[in-house]
């Protein structure tokens, strides 16, 4: 029997051929949005001003001229203090939400949520108006001055806060009500329990949390630009070599640097993450904690304070908002909210952001979807699959202004014919989607993988072409988490300032960037106007994908019901 | 019951059935890696038989399932299916309807909808679907249940939605991977008895896959046995049982005593200072070799010690099984060889057997299966 010993090629069905196909069409816009710019852009940093190649030339010029490399000490400087004080503070937050039993959990929780919807830009002109030179609070600095390390420091712990505390609040979630009853059992003190049950099982999220927002604050271009004064970070250096000294190459090398110790953060997080799944147990009794009067007031006395903090500062900016000029002159006026004679983009810059984070939430749903359908489900074809989920991991690493910086330099040179896209509604909703690919990849694969495996198999076995199945079954069930990923995109489209401040046009200038040019100059009270439009879409927006989601369970979903 | 379901069979056909094997597996390896998960498995099944592969977790029995169905190709090796060389087809060019342990029943449609979903587009009238559908689901005894979604149906029910979806589209060859494992003991039973009847009803050639001997007993015209990726035996339930082709099937199969002995010529082998007459299988004299024998197989005597392959044993213990005592038993003259028998009760009442009781015991040479080399008593 000769043929027996030859190797089986198994053949490809029309399926696998045209999975394949999509997975590669995906591909090639994660390779043309994302890996392309990206390369273009660390060429960049070893050329000179002509393009030529200059090897490393750039990098000793920036390493040997203090006012530059200044900023990475800079950078890191206020991103550990930004990271040991919010975690210490997300994590006691995120103890009293589940470990006690104070009344209005829910409330705080959403409280706490809040700066997710604003833009960064936003806690910087809050505590102009609170600290500023003619501020409220200023004396309250002893001296010091809020531009500077200090308001940058205070404007991030503000921004990072949710970050960080829906991954401990996860992780905190994960407890195993049979390991605090045997520690009971056993008679352990409470604070014994504390150090040996829930800090080693928290272990994994403080880490990841860590990271997280040690990444967010590195990159984060809002806060330092508004209140950072004298104070240069790696972020501000970005934007003030392409746009003040119009020094591209030297942006690039900045982006470089910037690049690393997000990359790192980002694969020390991947790793950590990995281990967390590790740690749950299928029979593992969720923890519920009991009343205990002292505990539980203590702990709703922290969260009002924390509640109170992060909400003042929202109602700070839409107070100055609606007053001639806090806190000097309070009489209310409307005057601020006249975008269109103020130096920002108008109105029709609002309506842009609209735009395009409708935009961007439908396609992007869409696009991150699928993709991550094709590279879970389809069949051989390891490779390009290996090297699909490699480019969907890699924006979670890229700064904002970075992936920003690359589309100049990709979508801006003439010999691209991609260059029609430059400046156009089209090309913000293509760098906005690959910008938050990331997040809307994980959850969608995560609802992917808890769908039963045999699915495609048993819909093969019938003979029914793949795509029948995902219409029929696969999208119907992962609805909740499409939803979750459309209002995720929508969001983050309202306030991203840093992916498009490079790329943004004459016509597509958006609500984010308005906040910025208007700050810029000296028009604070009117930037704080439309910061607070942002929030104010995007808690109307949350509210719809509430209703929807509800709605949708209702009609959709009543196969869960038993 | 439709006659699009039932296979009518002619003597022709039973003839070409006896002569060509439906599906017929040749020199099948499959290696993940450096790991061998399937080694050169050679295998022929006959139309209309049911055939179980069973063996222990990792074997390799799922593996070959799923090279039969194209999941996991194999890595060399055919497999024909009809005549028709399958080896290298995908899954959708395959002739086969495919139930899994978790049933995988799309959650979000009905149980009809199920059902119904193979052949919603294979462009049969709409009436002609329905009618069908309905057919099948009584034919499961699910007919009131059409409009349920799988949530709503209990372990057992899903598990015949699932049933029906895969005969739907009539297929030429059932794959049933550890279909009864998550259900409850007493559906388990339940279903096995069904299935089977179903089986037969519709003479589709049937493979499942189950590491449940009681499972494999009961319902299988042949067993494959199999371990470490290779197949140990082929046979009927009762071949497999009553003459298990090497110590692992015999050990994996019910439970088997083993005694380690010596063969002393053709025809008699050599426990310590007692010789017992059994089969040695050709084995040559000197040869060390293993003693194999069931516990129901051991009898108790009431003749004196003299009587041929009778030794002398104590009880060392005593359980109650219900329909029977299970017997620790201790050689007496010949230390080191421990059995376990299976008493009826009404016996250990008569002979008021308890521990400590010294029996004259008998093991039938026709009962005694001998292999060669010397594993342990176990």
């Amino acid at each position: 029997m000769d043929h027996a010993a030859a190797i089986v090629r198994p053949e490809s069905s029309r399926d696998d051929r045209l999975m394949r196909l999509f997975i590669g069409v995906i591909g090639l816009y994660l390779v043309a949005a994302l890996a392309l710019p990206l390369g273009l852009m660390l060429a960049k940093s070893l050329q000179g001003p002509k393009e030529e190649f200059v090897g490393l030339a750039n990098y000793v010029r920036y390493f040997s001229t203090p006012a530059l490399f200044q900023s990475i000490g800079n950078s890191l400087w206020v991103s550990i203090l930004s990271t040991l004080i919010t975690v210490p503070l997300a994590f006691v937050y995120a103890y009293a939400l589940t470990r006690s039993r104070m009344p209005f959990r829910g409330f705080f929780k959403t409280v706490a949520l809040v700066p997710i919807l604003v833009p960064s830009l936003l806690p910087g002109l809050a505590l102009v108006y609170l600290f500023g030179n003619q501020g409220l609070l200023k004396g309250a600095l002893l001296g010091h001055s809020i531009y500077g390390p200090i308001g940058i420091v205070m404007a991030e712990v503000f921004t990072t806060f949710p970050h960080a505390l829906l991954i401990i609040l996860a992780a905190l979630a994960l407890a195993d009500a049979r390991l605090y009853e045997a520690a009971v059992a056993l008679r352990a003190s409470r604070p014994k329990i504390f150090w040996t049950v829930t800090l080693p099982g928290a272990r994994y999220g403080l880490i990841s949390a860590t990271f997280v927002v040690f990444t967010t604050v590195v990159t984060d271009f809002g806060a330092p630009k508004v209140i950072g004064g004298q104070y240069n970070v790696l972020a501000t250096d970005v934007y003030k070599q392409v746009i003040g000294q119009q020094n591209f190459q030297m942006g690039a090398v900045v982006s470089v640097i910037l690049l690393v110790p997000a990359i790192f953060a980002f694969m020390v997080d991947r790793m950590v993450r990995r281990r967390q799944v590790a740690l749950l147990s299928a029979r593992a009794v969720p923890y519920e904690p009991k009343p205990q009067r002292l505990f539980d007031l203590l702990m709703l006395g922290y969260c009002v304070v924390t509640g109170l903090a992060i909400l003042s500062i929202v109602a700070i900016s839409q107070f100055a908002a609606v007053v001639k000029f806090f806190p000097y002159n309070l009489t209310l006026t409307t005057a601020h909210y006249d975008f269109d004679q103020k130096g920002g983009g108008g109105w029709a810059s609002y309506y842009n952001s609209i735009r395009l984070a409708f935009l961007t939430g439908v396609i992007g749903t869409v696009v991150v979807f699928a993709g991550a359908y094709l590279v879970e489900k389809a069949r051989g074809f390891a490779l390009g699959r290996g090297i699909f989920h490699f480019l969907a991991m890699l924006p979670m690493a890229v700064p904002g202004l970075v992936l920003g910086l690359a589309y100049i330099f990709f979508f801006n040179a003439p010999a691209n014919p991609l260059n029609v896209l430059y400046r156009t509604m089209a090309i913000l909703v293509i760098n906005t989607i690959v910008h938050f690919y990331t997040v809307g990849h994980l959850t969608a694969l995560t609802a992917l993988r808890q769908m039963d495996p045999e699915f495609e198999t048993v819909s093969a076995s019938l003979k029914q072409p793949f795509y029948r199945t995902f219409w029929r079954v696969t999208v119907p069930v992962c609805l909740p988490s499409t939803l979750d990923i459309a209002i995720y995109m929508f969001v983050n489209a309202m306030t991203t300032v840093s992916g498009v401040v490079f790329i943004y046009g004459p016509k597509t200038e958006l609500a984010s960037i308005s906040v910025l040019n208007m700050d810029d100059t000296g028009e604070i009270a009117s930037a704080a106007a439309m910061a607070m439009m942002i929030f104010y879409t995007n808690v109307a927006a949350r509210m719809l994908h509430l209703l929807l989601a509800r709605w949708l369970t209702l009609r959709t979903q009543a196969w869960r019901q038993r | 019951m439709g006659k699009a379901l039932r296979r009518e069979v002619g003597a022709e056909e039973v003839r070409r059935r006896v002569t060509t094997p439906y599906l017929r597996i040749s020199r099948l390896t499959k290696k993940f890696g450096a790991f061998t998960a399937l080694d050169d498995i050679s295998l022929e099944i006959v139309e209309g038989e049911f055939v179980c592969f069973l063996g222990p977790s990792g074997c390799g029995k799922t593996t070959l399932l799923r090279a039969i169905a194209g999941l996991d190709i194999q890595t060399t090796g055919r497999i024909e299916q009809n005549g028709r060389d399958i080896s290298a087809l995908p899954p959708t060019k395959r002739d086969f309807g495919i139930v899994f342990q978790s049933y995988a029943l799309f959650p979000n449609l009905t149980a009809a909808r199920n059902v119904a979903y193979g052949l919603e587009n294979a462009r049969v009238p709409r009436a002609e679907l329905a009618r069908r559908v309905l057919e099948l689901l009584d034919l499961m005894g699910l007919a009131a249940h059409g409009n349920k979604y799988p949530a709503q149906l209990s372990g057992g029910q899903q598990q015949r939605v699932a049933l029906a979806r895969a005969l739907a589209t009539s297929p030429g060859l059932l794959l049933l991977d550890e279909p009864l494992s998550a259900l409850d003991a007493k559906v388990r039973v339940h279903l096995r008895h069904e299935i089977k009847q179903l089986q037969r009803r519709l003479r589709v050639t049937t493979i499942m896959v189950t590491h449940d001997q009681e499972e494999a007993l009961t319902m299988a015209d042949r067993i494959v046995v199999m371990n470490l990726g290779a197949i140990e035996q082929i046979g009927t339930p009762l071949e497999i049982y009553r003459e298990p082709a090497s110590p692992f099937v015999a050990d994996f199969i019910g439970v088997m005593n083993f005694v380690a002995g010596t063969v002393v010529r053709d025809g008699a082998v050599r426990l310590g200072r007692t010789e017992l007459a059994c089969d040695v299988d050709g084995l040559a004299d000197g040869t060390d070799v293993t003693l194999a024998i069931r516990p129901e197989d051991i009898e108790i005597h009431d003749a004196g010690r003299s009587a041929p392959n009778a030794l002398a044993m104590r009880v060392d213990a005593l359980a109650f099984l219900g329909s029977f005592f299970r017997a620790d038993l201790s050689g007496e003259t010949t230390p080191g060889v421990l059995l376990r028998a299976d008493l009826p009760v009404e016996m250990v009442r008569r002979r008021g057997i308890t521990e400590k009781s010294i029996l004259s015991v008998l093991l039938p040479p026709e009962r005694i299966r001998v292999y060669p080399g010397s594993t342990a008593n176990r």
